[in-house]
């Protein structure tokens, strides 16, 4: 394993090693990563992450060579897909539930930053390049909910897209602006398709290279977040530290296969998933003269619908919902406490964070249901709770005294 | 060392009832929806022979207006497991080949203008609107003079399509409860699904209420099929699928135990 014995290796490997780094980076980035041995199963989801975009892009180049990108045909080419393209349904399916299961993945991959402060220092370039890739994803799921051209693919598109409408002066010639329209249209079918397809991938696919480049660079958090590399033994590798390959490829492969079986179960079994995954009144096709009884984006966006109806104004609403995005970016900057790890913070730290918690599902799942009577007003309560964490985490924090970090991981082998 | 496990069992059991309320909760809400007018379709897509009926149902009595333009005949007859001969003689009436898609004659812009709207396109059906909606539509329909076509429908009010399965089921009158407002007088609630309370029939038809609920039965397990005809083979693959991933996390368990031996 040491740089001397790779030197010394004939063949097509040293061959290749002459002109290209591959066991340099292999080294880097797999055999000699070190990272702390005693990871939980919240740092699975990173991995699972990376699964699940292997396999929307694999899936989504084959869908795009029997999807139709015009209006007159989209839905059509879907069901074409669905019935007469061998193991088409299977393709789209994978596809359809990946979308969800990303998003599934990389929430509680944010949540398990929360919990053991993967976000502070030195990381907070890691987890601004980790929202980006949270934009881009949401940017993904946006344009991609379009192509079927179902009506909620074409009502859901409507309402988010007039959201732009609500900025002063700018703001109607904006919309048109997207849309390429003066409705949302085969033009603008068109456009979500390029997107889809070709704009946003590339940029999450380069962003999720620089996250990993990120990462490796200041080594992973653990759930204790103590520093691995500031104990390292006399051969110069952190004492509590072991190497990403074979320990953790062995261990993500379980929790792969672990993940898969429970994709399976939805994709063979529940594909529509309740209609939280396939809404049903996407299986009819676009009508812009019939406006649905009941517009809710899909799922993953709820949280965030049902802050911007929690406003009176639209104006008001459109802002707050920025401002709860945006404010996850800030966090590393937030949170001051020196202590990372939830293990090693009081109450004070935890309970609020179970709010934040139940506030975000409260916001998603109260996002799925009209905006009435007690909704309207649980779902502002759960906005105040959502924004208040922040608020609450950066004057607590500014005093918060942390319970004594240990020098060593803890880990019960 | 008790104190510990108690504390992980203590720790697993508040987790799976978290993941447990997270799941549910957006389902129970949805559930306390619907109505005591809905009824449970109680179809069977694994039984040919009911598809089969239904088939003959559809293209008797839906066909004429409805399209299923992404389903083709020559998948129908696959999957309903017909010979090309039954399919030609008996459900293709206009279409010439088998692996024409189910589209009708009728353009849609006369259709609008004759019913108000163009029929819907029935492929989807029962994904977008579920089975048991689909066959308590088809059970709903009840005399209403006001009505244009003479019938209306109590799971779609002011419907557009006629009483075509009539004389089959035979006439029925729906009665509502009725009110009464400040001044005591009674305020009708007729056609409102809120106010419903029986259907009273008025004429029989030429089916039993067993055979036509039999009838309507089949023409919706033929639509559930239409909507998604994969789904028997999706969820025979499906098992395979995960006993294979079952087994496969097996060994890749064994290898990673084995791996993390030396990890203290």
């Amino acid at each position: 394993m040491s740089n001397a014995s790779v030197n010394n290796e004939s063949g097509l490997l040293a061959w290749i090693d002459a002109r290209f780094p591959l066991s340099k980076m292999m080294r880097e980035h797999a055999t000699e990563y070190y990272a702390g041995k005693n990871f939980n199963v919240w740092y699975v989801f990173g991995v699972l992450a990376m699964v699940v975009l292997i396999m929307q892009l694999l899936t989504g180049i084959f869908l795009t060579m029997s999807y139709k990108p015009s209006a007159t045909d989209a839905f059509a080419s879907v069901e074409y897909i669905m019935r007469d393209v061998e193991w088409g349904w299977l393709i789209r399916y994978l596809h359809s539930t990946g979308a969800s299961a990303f998003f599934i993945v990389v929430y509680l991959h944010m949540f398990r930053a929360m919990l053991y402060g993967s976000y502070k220092k030195p990381r907070e370039l890691l987890w601004l390049i980790g929202m980006l890739i949270y934009l881009a994803l949401m940017a993904e799921g946006f344009f991609g909910y379009l192509l079927p051209w179902g009506q909620m693919s074409y009502w859901g598109a409507q309402v988010i897209i007039s959201l732009f409408g609500a900025l002063p002066v700018v703001g109607d010639p904006l919309v048109e602006w997207i849309r390429g329209d003066y409705n949302i249209s085969d033009i603008t079918l068109n456009r979500f398709f390029a997107l889809h397809v070709i704009a946003v991938p590339l940029a999450l696919v380069m962003l999720v290279v620089m996250h990993i480049l990120a990462l490796h660079e200041t080594g992973s958090n653990n759930p204790d977040g103590i520093e691995i590399k500031e104990n390292k033994g006399p051969d110069g590798i952190p004492v509590d530290g072991i190497a990403f390959h074979p320990y953790y490829t062995s261990k993500d492969l379980v929790a792969i296969i672990v993940f898969l079986i429970l994709f399976s179960a939805v994709v063979f079994f529940a594909p529509e998933m309740g209609g939280y995954f396939l809404e049903h009144a996407n299986f009819e096709p676009a009508n812009s003269l019939k406006t649905p009884e009941h517009i809710a984006p899909v799922w993953y966006f709820t949280p965030f619908y049902a802050i911007l109806r929690a406003v009176p104004s639209k104006l008001g609403g459109v802002l707050l919902m920025g401002g709860a995005i945006f404010v996850l970016f800030l966090l590393p900057w937030i949170d001051r406490s020196k202590v990372k790890s939830i293990r090693y913070r009081g109450w004070g730290y935890k309970l609020p964070l179970a709010v934040f918690a139940v506030s975000f599902v409260a916001l998603g799942i109260l996002g799925t249901l009209p905006a009435e009577g007690v909704y309207t007003l649980l779902a502002r309560l759960f906005s105040f709770l959502y924004f208040a964490f922040f608020l609450y985490l950066y004057i607590y924090t500014g005093s918060e005294q942390g319970k004594p970090v240990p020098e060593r991981l803890t880990y019960h082998g | 060392m008790i104190e510990l496990i108690r504390n992980r069992v203590a720790r697993r059991l508040v987790s799976r009832i978290v993941v447990a309320i997270l799941c549910a909760a957006p389902l129970t809400v949805l559930a306390s929806g619907g109505g005591s007018i809905m009824q449970h379709a109680g179809n069977d897509v694994s039984d040919v022979a009911s598809l089969q009926r239904g088939a003959r149902n559809f293209m008797n009595y839906c066909s004429g207006c409805h399209s299923a333009k992404y389903i083709r005949f020559s998948k129908m007859q696959e999957d309903l497991q017909l010979t090309e001969e039954q399919i030609t003689e008996n459900l293709m009436f206009a279409a010439k080949k088998t692996d024409e898609l189910m589209e009708i004659a009728m353009p849609p812009a006369d259709a609008a203008r004759w019913f108000g709207q163009a029929p819907p396109d029935l492929t989807l059906v029962a994904r977008s609107r579920g089975t048991d909606w689909v066959y308590s539509f088809l059970k709903s329909f009840y005399l209403d003079e006001e009505a244009m076509t003479g019938t209306n429908n109590l799971m779609l009010p002011n419907a557009s399509m006629p009483a075509v399965l009539w004389e089959l089921q035979g006439l029925q009158e729906a009665t509502f409860r009725e009110t009464t407002d400040d001044a005591g007088k009674p305020v009708s609630h007729f056609g409102d699904p809120a106010y419903f309370e029986h259907f009273e029939p008025v004429s029989a038809g030429t089916l039993s209420e067993e055979e036509f609920d039999q009838f309507v039965r089949d023409t919706v397990n033929f639509l559930d099929w239409a909507g998604t005809p994969e789904q028997l083979k999706r969820q025979r693959l499906g098992i395979w699928v995960i006993i294979f991933l079952v087994v496969f996390l097996i060994f890749a368990y064994l290898l990673k135990v084995e791996i993390w031996k030396d990890v203290k």
